[in-house]
C-alpha cells in the first residue's frame, strides 16, 4: 500500500490512454478527430518511455511525433477534400475478419509471452539502475558516430525527396508562360 | 504492475491494433496511422528491455526508429497529396495504376 499503489494507477492510466486512443485513431468518423488521438497515443507511449526511466527518449518522442509528425499528419487531413474522406467504403465482412485476426493475433502472441520466460518473476523486475543519459550522448558519438551522420543524410533525402513530390510541374509551366 | 512483461504485453496489444488497421482500413492515411502505431509498438519493446537488460543500445536503436519514422511518415504523405491530385481519391482500391 501506499507508494506501491501509484506507480500501478498510473502504468493503468496510461495504457488506457494509450490503447484507447490507438483505437480511437483508427475507428473515428472523422480524420481529424483521428489524427488527435493518434498524437494522443505517441504522448501515452512518451509517458510509458518516462516510466521506464529513459527520459531523454520520452522528449525526443514527444518532440519528433506530436510535435512534427501529428502536425504534418493534420495538415495533409486538411489538404485532402473532406468529402474524399466521408466515403467510408468498408466491408462488414472485412472488418468481422480483421478482428478475429486481432483476437487470433493477440491470443497466439499473449500465450507465447505468457509461458516463456519473461513473465518468470527473477527476469520480468527491473533489477538493474537506470541508464543515465550521459551514456546515451558518450555512444551517439563515439560507436554509433557514422549513424548519427548517416541519419541525417536520410533525414534531409527524405525532406528533400518529399519537397520534390510535392512539386507542380504544371503550374511552374503557366508561370513560365506567363513571364 | 509495472514490469517487463506488462510493458510487452502493451506493445503486444498496439502492435495488434495496428496489424487489425492495416488489414482493415482503405484510406490512405489511416493506413499510415497503422504503421505508426506498430512502429510505436517496437520503440516500447526496445526501451522496456533496455531497461530490463541495463543496456544502452536499446535507447540508441530507439532513437534512431524514431527518426526513421519521421523521415517515413514525411514521404508517404508526400506520396498519398500526389496520388490524391491524380485520382482525387484517397481509398487504396481506387490506385489502380502505378503510372504517373
Amino acid at each position: 500500500m501506499g507508494p506501491h499503489i501509484m506507480p500501478d494507477a498510473l502504468f493503468i492510466g496510461i495504457a488506457i490512454m494509450t490503447v484507447g486512443s490507438a483505437i480511437v485513431a483508427l475507428e473515428s468518423r472523422e480524420l481529424v478527430y483521428g489524427a488527435i488521438a493518434l498524437a494522443i497515443s505517441m504522448l501515452g507511449i512518451a509517458g510509458f518511455f518516462l516510466l521506464l526511466d529513459s527520459p531523454f527518449v520520452a522528449m525526443f518522442q514527444i518532440t519528433v511525433y506530436v510535435g512534427a509528425v501529428a502536425v504534418l499528419v493534420i495538415f495533409t487531413v486538411m489538404l485532402v477534400r473532406t468529402q474524399a474522406l466521408f466515403s467510408i467504403k468498408e466491408d462488414r465482412k472485412r472488418k468481422v475478419a480483421g478482428i478475429i485476426l486481432l483476437l487470433v493475433f493477440m491470443g497466439g502472441i499473449g500465450a507465447v509471452l505468457l509461458s516463456s520466460g519473461l513473465s518468470n518473476p527473477g527476469f520480468t523486475k527491473f533489477n538493474y539502475p537506470a541508464i543515465e543519459v550521459a551514456s546515451i550522448g558518450k555512444e551517439m558519438v563515439t560507436y554509433y558516430g557514422p549513424v548519427l551522420v548517416l541519419l541525417g543524410l536520410t533525414l534531409a533525402a527524405s525532406v528533400v525527396g518529399a519537397l520534390a513530390l510535392a512539386r507542380r510541374e504544371d503550374i511552374e509551366q503557366q508561370n513560365e508562360r506567363a513571364d | 504492475m509495472n514490469e517487463l512483461i506488462d510493458f510487452v504485453t502493451i506493445a503486444m496489444v498496439l502492435f495488434a491494433i495496428g496489424i487489425y488497421g492495416l488489414v482493415v482500413k482503405r484510406n490512405a492515411i489511416r493506413m499510415i496511422f497503422s504503421i505508426e502505431i506498430i512502429a510505436n509498438a517496437a520503440n516500447l519493446n526496445l526501451i522496456a528491455f533496455s531497461r530490463n537488460l541495463h543496456n544502452v543500445q536499446g535507447q540508441m536503436f530507439a532513437l534512431f526508429s524514431i527518426a526513421i519514422a519521421a523521415a517515413e511518415v514525411a514521404v508517404g504523405l508526400g506520396i498519398i497529396i500526389i496520388a490524391y491530385r491524380l485520382y482525387k481519391e484517397i481509398d487504396v482500391e481506387e490506385y489502380r495504376s502505378m503510372k504517373g
